[in-house]
This record gives C-alpha cells, structure tokens and sequence, in this order.
C-alpha cells in the first residue's frame, strides 16, 4: 500500500469496523471498544496483558479468514479505547479470574454470539482454560496462544509501576525480548508501541491474575476436551509461558493438543502475523469442519 | 568474540546518535562480566565515557552484569536460540546474574539491551 498513491475508489480503510459497546459487567456499566472484520463463524480474539485488540491486526486482514469467519476483538477494561468504570481512580487496578471470565461472557452474551471460538494469547491463553472448565458449552473450540497453567514473576514486577520509571518505557523494554529475534522489523515495534501505551498500572495489574489470581495447576483434571476442543499453540522463543510449560499443560489435559511455533515468541499474531497465519489456518479448518 | 572487541563494540557505541540520545539522563558506572574477564564501564549521558579492562583494583560499580564467555557468545550471535536471545531472558533461565542498585538498568533497559546486543549485528550496532 502506497501512501502517496491517491486510490481510485475511495479511501484504503481496511476491513475491521470499530464500534464502542455498552454493557455491564458484574452490575457496573462499562464501555468497551469492539471492532470486527469477515462474516461467518465468531472468532473472539483476546489480547495479551498490557496490550489491546490491535495485537489481531493480522487476523482483520486476512482475505481468506475473513470470507468464512467473523472476527471479533476488544480491549479489556483499562485496556486500548477501552474505558475503565467509573471510581477506578480510588484502587490499584488487579485484574482477577472472575473479573475476566464474566467480562468475556458479558461481551458474548450482549453480541448475542452463538458458540463462538476463542482465541486467547498469554493471560487470554489463561483464560480460555477458565473458560474451559466453567463454560464449554458456550465455545466451538478455545485456542490458547503462549498457554500455561500458571507462571512465576521471574522480575520484579513493582518495576512496571512506579514514578521514577517511565511505565511506557519500562513495558516496552521488559517485553521487547518476548518477541522472536526474527520478527519483521515493523510488525516487532508495532508490537512493542501498544506496550508502550498502556495505561499506568495496568500491564502490572493484569500479571496479577497471570502470576497468582489465575493458576488453575489444581484443576487441569476437570477440563472435558469432548465438551470444547483445546488447541495449544506456543513460540519457540517465548521464555514467559515456554514451549516446555505449555508441552506440560498439554500432557495433562486429555484430548488437548500443543504445537510448538518455530521463528515466533510470546505474542505470534502481533509479532509475525503472516508465520502465525499458517499455524492457525489448519486448526480453524479443523474447528469449522468438526 | 574476543575480549578486545568487547571493548571495542561498546566504545563504538558513541556513534550511534540515537542511542546516546536515548540514555542522555543515563549517569552510571557498571561491571560487566565476561567469563573471567571484568570491564569497567563508565556512561555519562549516554556516551561511553571509558571502558576499562580487568584485572581491576577495588573497582567502584552500582551494577554489575555477570555471565560466562560462552553464554555472552550465544548472546551474541546474529540469531541467538531461544533464552539465550535476550538479556531478560538470560536472568530467568540463570546464565545472567544481575546484582547490585538495579535502577538505572531497569530504568534505561532498552539503552542497555541495545548496547550490549551490538556484536549481534554489527552494521547497525543492534536494535533488539
């Protein structure tokens, strides 16, 4: 696409439509932004902590994905356009696994989606395992990017958060190495700058429900793969939820399966869009074909 | 790598504008770490200032940056393997220690991820 080429029909937007949606969310109004693209069967796609829905960019723009499916993003509360409630300046933001889950169906539920797949990368790829075990029958299948049961803080995570660290900075930073060393140039700082942006707080609060609030070790054994599908797909150069993490979590829930992603990290639809296409093309034909 | 081109690569960090822009708020003195062989670097605003090489006498340091000649040269390699690929990465899986004052590192830690990933490509003096 050439900036300086003037299109002969019309501006050059691209597919995905973004609309702000009103709903409560555990009997607090909320307004959160929702963009979409394609026509078909739902796709709700969850960001990452401290990121927003652009991390599917690549997914809104994919022709092919787009002709036979919908996909849906949006921005957690505190998250991208999304806004917080009302009162959120009076305590620490901390997102917790009931806040998560209910938000999730709160958007299904208003959009009035029937059997969705979801696609959740880092706490997202948490979450679906939640979703796993208290909502399955709501799902055609959950996709778990960068999965793992639970993770350990393996830096201090007041780092993320304080007035005498730039919290843009310092997120960007912390996670730059999360991404594969073989990323394309612009999609790794792409990736980097919705970091960057976050709000103060808000990449620490939801490592709150990935490093403690949202371990589900105790629980693996309930989840029914006969009920919802499970698919996991990790980078190879992920080293927050790795390759062997997720290679363990797959190993304890029967019937789920892992793929590890060579030349990807800890965020695969951001980071190389096009590498991560070609992985997650065989397991929708599989989920719209089932 | 060589000891000597360690020294090399972090003096030629100076000519690379945009990163000693980026750390013109950065004062520090640390230790690096090369195996057996110890470095004193000295930044003020963002410049490398000196780059002295050990055997060093009391040296005076708020952080130190610890790893093995062979860690540092998987590090360094134009397309490190997973872990080894990042400095972040590295502190996790233990082959980098980090010790002393961690805030002006934390605080500039794209500044440092950049200047020490240099040797990784050395046309551009790295931008991981």
């Amino acid at each position: 696409m050439s900036a300086a080429a003037k299109p002969a029909s019309g501006p050059a937007f691209e597919p995905a439509v973004g609309r702000y949606l009103r709903l409560d969310i555990a009997g607090k109004p909320h307004r959160l932004y929702v963009e979409e693209a394609g026509a078909g069967i739902p796709i709700v796609c969850l960001h990452t902590a401290g990121a927003d829905g652009r991390q599917y960019r690549g997914l809104m723009n994919d022709a092919a994905l787009l002709s036979r499916f919908r996909v849906i993003a949006f921005d957690l509360p505190w998250h991208g356009k999304s806004s917080p409630p009302a009162g959120w300046q009076t305590a620490e933001y901390k997102l917790t696994s009931r806040a998560y889950v209910d938000t999730i169906m709160a958007v299904v539920d208003a959009l009035a989606l029937d059997r969705p797949i979801v696609i959740g990368c880092s706490i997202g790829g948490r979450i679906v395992l939640h979703l796993a075990l208290e909502h399955p029958e709501r799902f055609r299948a959950l996709i778990g990017l960068e999965s793992a049961a639970h993770a350990d803080p393996y830096y201090d995570l007041d780092w993320l958060h304080r007035p005498d660290v730039h919290g843009g900075e310092m997120c960007g930073a912390i996670t730059s190495g999360l991404i594969a060393p073989t990323a394309p140039e612009a999609d790794r700082w792409e990736t980097s700058w919705h970091y960057m942006q976050g709000g103060p707080g808000v990449f620490k609060g939801d490592l709150h429900f990935y490093t403690a609030d949202g371990d589900v070790r105790g629980r693996l054994a309930e989840i029914d793969t006969r009920k919802c599908p499970l698919y996991l797909l990790t980078g190879e150069y992920d080293y927050s939820c790795t390759p062997d993490d997720t290679r363990e979590l797959a190993r304890r829930i029967k019937g789920a399966e892992a793929t590890i992603m060579q030349g990807l990290g800890h965020f695969p639809m951001s980071e190389d869009p096009g590498r991560f296409l070609g992985h997650l093309r065989g397991v929708l034909e599989r989920v719209a074909g089932s | 790598m060589g000891t000597v081109a360690v020294e090399r690569y972090l003096t030629s960090a100076n000519d690379d504008a945009w990163l000693v822009h980026r750390g013109r708020f950065l004062d520090v003195t640390f230790l690096l770490e090369v195996g057996e062989t110890s470095y004193l670097v000295r930044i003020h605003r963002g410049r490398i200032e000196s780059v002295d090489k050990g055997p060093l006498i009391q040296p005076r340091w708020t952080f130190a940056l610890r790893a093995s000649q062979a860690a540092w040269e998987t590090f360094w390699q134009p397309v490190p393997p997973p872990g080894a690929h990042d400095l972040i990465a590295m502190i996790k899986t233990k082959t980098l220690e980090l010790d002393g004052d961690q805030h002006p590192f934390m605080a500039n830690l794209r500044y440092f991820k950049d200047l020490l990933s240099r040797p990784r490509t050395p046309a551009t003096g790295g931008t991981r």
